[in-house]
């Protein structure tokens, strides 16, 4: 019950947001990672932790890396069939002071049309771009390509 | 409490019908959904295609007769769920130490466009060493997906690039080739190593010291 409380509420809030948006300098980003990519004609992926801190909703309606020509969010989805399929996600709504977090197996940056290898123990700048026009850049450590997670 | 609850929610308007739909699409389409696929995977025994493993060597369903075996579909161009059930299968199998010396454990590209020999060779090469990658004629995959059920389809990305869905489960058969279990993508290890135990526990004894 408290849950779907929560669940509720938190969806209430992105349906009725309001025309003030929090932006950057209220998401806090965290935990962000990337597998090692074996050359360059595959996608690279990326993973991370979003904490709006702000009083108000935050969207991040897109991103932006000299790693990569075309990065974005996709969702990753499976069906009742057991299939997952993957899905552009044009904005990505974060609810006043909570948290969504991309990570293997649901939301994740694509790194598509990479510019350059990713290479384990290096990192690089990605910028979340929020819907105020304000942005968020990280320095995202790239991990091995069977890494699971920052800790592992 | 509740009746206090529901009382916010209503004074919310819109996000409380929001979250009407929301529950109506738990029930209808969520976790809780009845399971519409009768497709489970038919006894290894029982398939009949052909392909050519990362070390070019021709194998298919019969390759697998003999030793528990743990299958499941993906390709090497997707950068999420594939090294994620990679990763996961090769957290399993150090889980497992030796005992899992006696499970084979293979990939099946959906993919078969872009996953040549080399392209799996070179993919599989970084992950647990017990890992092998299958791939062949697009005819002989649909051939393999039919057998295990599995679905899968190409889907365009901007850019003219394509990426593919598919079904995400891991097969688990015993040594005589019978389906033994599912393992969900993303199912914490503490429930897949128990399955993976039974299937190895139902192995016949002589296929477990006879194949090395």
């Amino acid at each position: 019950m408290r849950l779907f409380g929560i669940a509720a509420f938190a969806l209430a809030l992105l349906t009725t947001a309001p025309p003030v948006l929090a932006g950057g300098e209220d998401v806090v980003i965290e935990d962000a990672w990337s597998r090692a990519s074996i050359g360059t004609s595959r996608p690279g992926v990326a993973y991370m932790t979003l904490q709006n801190t702000g009083a108000e909703p935050a969207v991040v309606t897109g991103l932006r890396t000299n790693l990569a020509m075309m990065p974005m969010i996709h969702a990753s989805t499976t069906d009742a069939q057991g299939v997952t399929r993957m899905s552009h996600m044009e904005e990505v709504k974060i609810a006043a002071g909570e948290a969504v977090a991309l990570e293997p197996g649901g939301l994740h940056v694509m790194l598509m049309d990479l510019q350059h290898p990713m290479v384990e123990g290096e990192s690089y700048a990605l910028s979340v771009i929020f819907a105020d026009g304000t942005e968020a850049t990280i320095e995202v450590p790239i991990l091995g390509i069977a890494a699971r997670g920052p800790s592992d | 409490m509740r009746r206090r609850a529901l009382l916010q929610y209503g004074a919310l308007g819109l996000g409380a019908g929001v979250a009407t739909l929301f529950a109506g699409w738990w029930q209808v389409d969520g976790p809780d959904a009845p399971d519409v696929s009768n497709g489970r995977p038919l006894p290894l025994t029982a398939m009949d295609f052909a392909m050519t493993d990362h070390e070019r060597q021709p194998v298919g369903p019969q390759t697998l007769i003999g030793r528990a075996s743990l299958v499941f579909f993906g390709f090497t161009w997707c950068p999420q769920v594939c090294p994620t059930t990679l990763a996961d299968i090769s957290h399993w199998l150090d889980g497992l130490g030796t005992e899992a010396d006696t499970l084979d454990v293979v990939l099946i590209t959906v993919d078969p466009e872009r996953d040549t020999v080399e392209a799996m060779a070179e993919y599989v090469g970084y992950f647990h060493p017990q890992i092998r990658g299958w791939t062949g004629s697009p005819a002989e995959i649909a051939r393999a997906a039919e057998g295990f059920r599995v679905r899968y389809e190409k889907a365009p990305l901007e850019g003219g690039d394509y990426t593919m869905n598919h079904t995400s489960g891991v097969f688990l058969f015993d040594a005589a080739g019978a389906l033994v279990s599912i393992i969900d993508y993303h199912e914490p290890r503490e429930f897949a190593l128990p399955k993976i135990r039974r299937a190895l526990a139902r192995s016949p004894s002589e296929a477990v010291s006879g194949t090395g």
